[in-house]
């Protein structure tokens, strides 16, 4: 290919403003309004990527979307975008252009020779051969040499895609001839339009081909439109891809701004009018991937467009009357043009231009660009070889929306059966070419009165359907991008993967970044022939969104990093952080996990000795505090609990579970009764919303809603925990009320006309009290507890703390003490199963062969009594014996900053009756023993907590 | 993305929604009654029909269960309603 820029022609582009870009590191120039894919054409260059698979060169071949090899990295400013397509991208001043997936440059691929061994690389090569020879080792070097372009993890595109939502009157989906005719007449009725088009100007087909409509420029259509829909409050989407429909009538559409973050709009109109266009056809002929093989409309386009020419001495073949405007303007343009029709009835030749009847294309020649042609087994000299193998209509938003398609044998195309989508197609979407039908279709489904707007000039194509043939000799590529080639689709055949699916799958066709846009139909009809199916009989493979790649970074908009899944915060965050708190995250809320500067587990372990020593102060105000209102409240609780509440006396607390109807632990806490009707739930942090669901479940199905309300108060609530045998004196010398609350009781009070509900219950084994008082309030609260908290040598301690406070009393959390099969008796608690004759969630499922095993696993305590320190969390315990076998796993471990020495929690298999047996641990292929042990290793009498 | 309607809050987009369970399973009681193959359909046996469907759905923002009618071919909703002797 010799291309070149023409010196008059190529209306978008300006010819004041010279941009510099480089490729492949040679510097190229280009001008604004030019893409990389027609500057890099006018510029001559002529091999822009390789192949997939084998590395063959390729070059330009389509326009738009369909572009299956002009692929690239872009750098600008130091930032690498990969997998640009070339089509779509906009050339800015000192872009750097790389190819994708070559060995070094494009011209110069050092794997290039892997072409020579294509015919040992058929489809299936790679599965086939290392399959068997171990897929995993090989894997990574057929990777290395495949694949597109490279990501630079240097470079974070920023999360500022703004995510918008719109419900227009209609969306009309591409602003072609089409398109504007339906917007128009759409926004002239009154409607709210929204006309999306990909590219970065209206009017589609227009910009190319022109047109005279009702005896103007096509361009007055286009602003009649622009003022119609302006005029009835809709707006115009330029470059904005619509990439999916999705259920119930959304569709999501990708708008790009050159200076502003993109938008991802979520457009949910009334009623869709589907103009997307069609896809020119290539044409199956050996040697049909060579740099130079081009579709004819994409010339043309690149042509009028950018002033950028495929060549000097051009081939274009066709099959049909579409392709004679384009053999005319580009032999008005300078360039030698041998129309090659495969009809002997044809319409005249353009003026200049060499017309070969009943002529077909057997074959492009040369090597790393095009040479020339066979043409009805003569050799003709080519610089370019032109392909307008008819269309195949954009129809994938009409299937993605449920639609289904029909195969209309007089114009070889598949097209969208009306009234099975809730999209209405039209023009060539909907296989309408001549424009006075375009035109007449939109302007109906716009919903227009009076007449349609009409060409100037009328046209009628006739053309002659194409098939790829099996009997032609060479290599005939099928799908560019993936390299699959006619005998790659008869491989498949012959294996029995018939079925278009499987074709997909074991070929690749169709799978790349151009979604099969020039290779589907090919794939589809070969398979066709082969097994002697009619089309619609093969059927089509499943569009799915997106229609073109999106980058994620626009679907994922602004919910990355700290905004991904953002964190609960403490109302007194400010104040654990001037204490020096690193806060973490622990199950959704953000936490103080230790206390100062150094090492984290020997900051937490002081934290915790202290606790045990005088007294530890801690944020508990995540803990759910769920209110259970109502003259059936008990009963409601006893029902969705496993132990039960309406037995507790008001101003007592009791712990218990709430199982799920698999008799699995779900979730574990304290209850507090405030008065007969009212208990306050301590669900875990993690649980709230929940315990909610479970506690709504039963009082709206099972109780109708009647006598009793639940209402989530955890927000309100603000709880400091004061922990430790210095507990009480903290309490008394803050001022607040003790009155003598025994444990596992509550209190309602006040402080300095502070409201504060003081509950006496332990998470850590020692005398505690829960205080909580209104979040408005918490600040006093603290400020209050943390001065009596110095006075008595106490200090303030994290979460890593509790955790080993909790765990060398036995105190569990559920989830991680606990796993998907663990049911109250495993963890000891068998009195109410043994016991309750009423029903509670999940008791049936108490009683089941599985849930009474003996070999279940149980939750005990671990000791090691060897001097390697903690036993780590996640060690297995083991069989003995040459095959051995796991029988459990530790949950918890840690220092046991009361006992002193470490402690390790575990779920074991029967663990409850094999107390003081020796275990053997496996970790990492470290072997240890250790002794099963209680849960509880600190304190088992309970004394400390009455202390 | 499905818009669902909750007979409190009207219609809602699908993220807003908890499927919950097939409508119409009784919670067979008392659990010293039932056996181990009624109370394994309870839990596990669904019908997951093609087409028409009833189901119960929870609407996480307003915490409110309800019945749903729907076609799940089509995707089309047919309607919502309270569980009995709620809502009111």
């Amino acid at each position: 290919m010799s291309g070149w820029r023409h010196p008059d022609l190529g209306q978008e582009v300006d010819r004041s403003k010279r941009l510099r870009f480089s490729f492949d590191g040679a510097p190229l120039k280009g001008f604004a309004g030019d893409t990389l894919a027609s500057a890099l054409l006018a510029s001559g260059t002529h091999i822009l990527g390789r192949s997939f698979k084998y590395h063959r060169p390729r070059g330009l071949m389509a326009m738009g979307a369909a572009e299956p090899n002009a692929v690239f990295d872009v750098t600008l400013d130091g930032r690498t975008m990969p997998n640009q397509r070339a089509t779509l991208t906009q050339l800015l001043d000192g872009m750097q252009v790389r190819s994708v997936n070559t060995g070094g440059s494009a011209a110069r691929d050092p794997l290039g020779a892997l072409d020579l061994l294509h015919r040992f690389l058929p489809a299936g090569f790679y599965y086939k051969t290392f399959m068997a020879m171990g897929w995993m080792r090989w894997e990574p070097m057929i990777r290395r040499m495949s694949g597109l372009g490279r990501v630079d993890p240097g470079w974070h595109p920023p999360a500022n895609a703004e995510t918008a939502n719109a419900a227009p009157d209609v969306l009309v989906i591409g602003a072609g001839p089409a398109g504007l005719a339906a917007a128009k007449s759409a926004a002239e009725s009154g409607r709210v339009v929204w006309l999306v088009e990909e590219a970065r100007t209206l009017g589609g087909a227009f910009r190319w081909r022109g047109g005279q409509i009702d005896g103007a420029d096509w361009t007055e259509i286009r602003d009649a439109t622009v003022a119609a829909i302006e005029a009835a409050g809709g707006r115009v989407l330029t470059d904005t891809t619509l990439w999916g429909a999705f259920d119930h009538g959304l569709f999501a559409a990708w708008q790009r701004h050159p200076d502003a973050p993109d938008i991802h709009w979520r457009l949910r109109p009334r009623q869709t009018i589907l103009a997307a266009g069609a896809i020119e056809r290539p044409m199956w002929f050996a040697g049909n991937d060579l740099p130079g093989v081009m579709s004819a409309e994409a010339a043309l386009h690149f042509l009028i467009l950018h002033g950028a020419v495929a060549g000097r001495r051009m081939i274009l073949a066709t099959s049909g009357d579409c392709a004679y405007p384009v053999a005319g303007a580009l032999c008005s343009a300078g360039v030698e043009v041998t129309l090659a029709d495969l009809r002997s009835q044809t319409p005249h030749a353009p003026e200049g231009v060499r017309l070969l009847r009943a002529t077909r294309i057997e074959a492009a020649r040369g090597y790393g660009a095009v040479h020339g042609a066979v043409l009805n087994g003569e050799f003709h000299t080519a610089d370019a070889v032109l392909m307008a193998g008819g269309w195949t209509p954009s129809v994938q938003l009409h299937c993605q929306a449920g639609g289904k398609l029909n195969w209309d044998e007089a114009r070889d195309v598949l097209v969208p059966r009306p009234g099975t989508s809730t999209l209405v197609t039209v023009g060539a979407a909907n296989a309408r070419y001549d424009l006075a039908d375009v035109l007449a279709e939109g302007h109906a489904a716009g919903g227009g009165s009076g007449p349609a707007p009409r060409p100037t000039l009328e046209t009628h194509w006739s053309f002659a359907p194409l098939r790829p043939d099996p009997a032609l000799k060479g290599p005939i590529w099928v799908d560019m991008q993936n390299d699959v080639t006619l005998k790659d689709v008869s491989i498949a055949a012959r294996e029995g993967y018939t079925s278009v699916e499987h074709l997909k799958r074991y070929t690749t066709l169709g799978m790349a970044t151009d979604q099969g846009r020039t290779s589907n139909f090919a794939g589809l009809s070969a398979m066709a022939a082969l097994t002697g199916q009619t089309i619609p009989e093969t059927g089509t493979t499943t569009f799915r969104p997106p229609v073109q790649p999106v980058p994620l970074a626009v679907i994922g908009g602004r919910r990355r990093g700290a905004l991904f899944n953002p964190p609960k915060r403490l109302a007194l965050e400010g104040s654990h952080r001037t204490a020096g708190a690193r806060m973490r995250e622990y199950g959704g809320w953000l936490r103080p996990a230790v206390y100062g500067e150094g090492d984290e587990a020997a900051l937490a372990l002081e934290e915790a000795r202290t606790a045990r020593a005088t007294a530890g102060l801690y944020d508990a105000s995540p803990l759910g505090k769920i209110e259970v209102l109502g003259p059936r409240a008990a009963e409601l609780l006893d029902f969705t609990g496993y132990v039960r509440m309406s037995t507790l006396r008001p101003g007592r607390a009791r712990y218990g579970f709430m199982l799920s109807e698999t008799g699995i632990v779900y979730d574990d806490g304290v209850v507090l009764r405030l008065a007969e009707d009212h208990f306050v739930l301590s669900a875990s942090s993690s649980h709230v919303a929940g315990v909610i669901l479970k506690l709504e479940d039963a009082r709206q199905d099972r109780f109708g809603c009647d006598g009793v309300v639940i209402i989530d108060r955890t927000a309100y609530w603000s709880t400091l925990t004061l922990t430790g045998p210095a507990a009480q004196s903290v309490l008394k010398r803050a001022g607040l009320p003790d009155a003598g609350l025994p444990h596992m009781s509550v209190t309602e009070t006040e402080c300095d006309g502070i409201p504060l509900r003081i509950a006496r219950i332990s998470f850590t084994g020692d005398r505690s009290y829960e205080i909580s008082a209104p979040t408005r309030r918490a600040a006093e609260l603290d400020a209050l507890l943390v001065q009596a908290l110095g006075a008595e040598g106490g200090r303030r301690i994290g979460l890593e703390a509790v955790m080993l406070l909790r765990a060398e009393k036995g105190y569990i959390l559920v989830g991680k003490d606990t796993d998907g099969v663990t049911m109250p008796h495993d963890l000891g608690w068998v009195a109410s199963r043994d016991k309750r004759s009423d029903e509670f969630i999940g008791k049936r499922s108490l009683f089941t062969a599985e849930a009474r095993r003996s070999d279940r696993r149980q939750l005990v305590g671990l000791v090691v009594d060897d001097s390697r320190g903690v036993l780590p969390t996640g060690a297995h315990v083991v069989t003995s014996g040459s095959a051995p076998r796991s029988q459990g796993f530790v949950t918890s471990s840690g220092p046991a900053p009361g006992a002193g020495g470490s402690h390790a929690l575990a779920l074991i298999e029967g663990g409850l009756s094999r107390m003081g047996e020796v275990v053997k641990t496996f970790h990492l292929g470290a072997i240890r023993q250790a002794r099963i042990a209680p849960a509880c290793l600190f304190d088992p009498a309970g004394e400390r907590l009455d202390g | 993305m499905q818009i669902f309607s909750c007979p409190f809050c009207g219609p809602r987009e699908e993220h807003e929604f908890l499927f919950a369970a097939e409508a119409g399973k009784v919670r067979p009681e008392p659990a010293e009654q039932v056996s181990d193959e009624d109370w394994a359909a309870y839990l596990y046996h669904n019908h997951a029909p093609k087409g028409a469907s009833r189901e119960v759905w929870y609407h996480q923002t307003c915490g409110t269960y309800f019945l749903m009618t729907r076609d799940t071919v089509s995707r089309d909703v047919e309607g919502s309603e309270f569980l009995p002797g709620a809502g009111a």
